[in-house]
């Protein structure tokens, strides 16, 4: 998924003389072939997030459309003043391609794992935050980025995530996608977790488990949101994200303000440090965020 | 003092008075400085505010706002008479600079060791677009704790960006107390020399110390520049001069107006 959103910078680079690259302090050889091209609009500025923001903001004030890369953590959390200032205030279009969203650096620990990015920015006005759920979303968000108005965080997955996205069923910002309509439940899901809720509505066959993939959680699509849950008895929330402020506060914030109130079940991660290095996977399951945990938390929800 | 910097305090005075609150001491130590850049340095037309090839000016210290407004106000980019209306509902000057809010702001400050990043990221630009513009911030010296600061100093240095030059408000004066008490910035001139900046010093409130070093720039070809300004906080009005406590004054009332316009009229 990053090496996809990487190309697709350079390729809208080509096209486009306002895009620029802006990395903090990344792996070596990163955009080769961007920097060797228009070595003027490829930046690698350092460990120093803060000032790389307020860099990106302003040359985004002169024209420029700066696509900033870093890991997810600190793209949120170290410069979180000068996204809401700089970016959000002006609203600039700043691209912040968040590496490592959620759970994806499980070894290295809690310093690297983005779980509360989504929580951080969401309050931020002019901010729109989207989570692909594959390499092949990500390609069309890139596309769709380009004339985004406004500050837009792009959040990661760890890379070869299944594809379960489809091209027919188009990409815009904002616009939610209905994998599999629902009947009795309907799972909303954001970036990776797509997949699992997916895989969670098989093994719900016999109820009829509907997925909303809400790749932007922010602005929310909610016209979309409570035509897909009409008729739902029950709506789950699946995120890779603690479940305070993400898409489960999202989705629950919106059906209140539309007067829904049908049960909501928010799956996503409990309010602590993840513990015990491992994998993605690993800690998904710690969690209880796999698809036969999923399933099983639906099962209990609906016969409560 | 001379008159036109007497005049330049009164409109300060008449914002106080209007908003009943400000940052009275920030704002008067950077009169001359602001006077200086906006009377003989910044190519920029009041008229046209976004003219692409103006210099652009930033006020990383966004508290010394007045300052900047009474400047603004006195070349045209708005009505004089805006001033008294600051930070009352609905009024176009804020108690901190917005960019999109107030004609000839460029910045959005008040939220400290934002503006020197901002101002690498527009000489870039500059540069990238072969534009002849040049990029100011302006600096306080306890928004020199701030990392962030640092950080933009060392990329200004590695970009060799000489279309900046950054400026130090150096009153010796943060909110609490002294700067050398609080987290001593010395040695400061040496400090920046070794970040890679062209560093020169000048008595902050000598109008032609001002012009002579701002109107031959950049202080070395290659480098971005540093001007630090050695100033007196609360600059013109005695019962306030080198006072912490008139940092900021949140209840400015008839009384305290009448004092510091008789204080103004023999300010030296």
């Amino acid at each position: 998924m990053r090496q996809t959103a990487l190309a697709m910078v350079h390729e809208l680079a080509r096209r486009d003389p306002r895009v620029l690259f802006i990395g903090s302090d990344l792996s070596p050889g990163v955009l080769k072939g961007m920097k060797e091209e228009m070595p003027e609009r490829f930046f690698m500025e350092g460990v120093s997030e803060a000032y790389v923001i307020g860099m990106a903001a302003g040359m985004a004030m002169d024209g420029f459309i700066p696509y900033i890369n870093t890991i997810a953590t600190f793209l949120t959390r170290r410069c979180l003043e000068q996204i809401c200032i700089d970016a959000c205030l002006e609203n600039l279009p700043l691209r912040l391609i968040a590496s490592g969203g959620g759970l994806v650096y499980a070894p290295l620990g809690p310093t690297h794992l983005a779980t509360d990015d989504i929580a951080l920015l969401r309050p931020l006005p002019n901010m729109a935050i989207v989570a692909p759920s594959d390499a092949e979303e990500m390609r069309r968000l890139m596309e769709a980025s380009l004339t985004w108005d406004g500050p837009l965080y792009i959040r990661l997955g760890k890379g070869g995530d299944p594809v379960v996205s489809r091209a027919d069923a188009g990409f815009a910002i904002g616009r939610a996608i209905l994998m599999r309509p629902a009947n009795r439940v309907l799972i909303v899901s954001t970036g990776v977790m797509t997949s699992r809720a997916l895989a969670a509505a098989d093994l719900l066959d016999t109820i009829g488990c509907g997925v909303l993939h809400m790749h932007t959680i922010k602005p929310l699509d909610t016209e979309g949101l409570l035509t897909a849950a009409a008729g739902a008895e029950l709506v789950v929330t699946l995120e890779e994200h603690t479940r305070i402020g993400g898409l489960g506060s999202a989705v629950v914030e919106a059906l209140s303000d539309a007067g829904c109130l049908k049960p909501v079940l928010r799956l996503g991660l409990p309010d602590r440090f993840p513990e015990g290095y491992g994998s993605q996977d690993h800690l998904l399951e710690l969690a209880g965020l796999q698809p036969p945990q999923v399933a099983d938390a639906i099962h209990k929800a609906l016969n409560r | 003092m001379d008159a036109r910097s007497r005049y330049l305090r009164s409109l300060v005075i008449d914002a106080l008075e209007g908003g009943g609150r400000g940052h009275v001491g920030s704002t008067l130590s950077l009169i001359e400085i602001v006077r200086v850049l906006y009377d003989d340095v910044l190519r920029v037309r009041p008229d046209d505010p976004a003219w692409p090839d103006r210099d652009r000016f930033i006020l990383s210290k966004g508290h010394g706002c007045l300052a900047l407004y009474a400047v603004l106000a006195d070349k045209g980019f708005f009505p004089v008479e805006a001033l008294k209306e600051q930070c009352r509902p609905g009024a176009m000057l804020g108690g901190h600079p917005q960019r999109g809010h107030t004609p000839g702001v460029e910045a959005s400050t008040g939220a400290l060791g934002h503006g020197l990043a901002l101002g690498v990221g527009m000489a870039l630009a500059a540069r990238l677009q072969r534009r002849p513009s040049r990029t100011f911030v302006v600096m306080g010296d306890g928004e020199l704790d701030e990392g962030s600061v640092w950080e933009a100093a060392m990329a200004a240095s590695k970009h060799r960006l000489d279309n900046l030059v950054a400026l130090v408000d150096y009153n010796k004066l943060q909110s609490y107390g002294s700067v050398a008490e609080v987290l001593d910035l010395e040695p400061l001139a040496d400090k920046w020399r070794s970040f890679g900046f062209a560093v020169a010093e000048v008595d902050g409130h000598d109008v032609n110390g001002l012009r002579n070093r701002l109107t031959a720039l950049p202080f070395e070809s290659g480098r971005p520049s540093m001007l630090i300004c050695h100033t007196v906080k609360g600059k013109g009005l005695d019962f306030a001069e080198g006072q912490a406590l008139w940092h900021h004054k949140a209840r400015i009332e008839a009384p305290d107006v009448a004092r510091m316009r008789q204080a103004l009229e023999t300010a030296r």
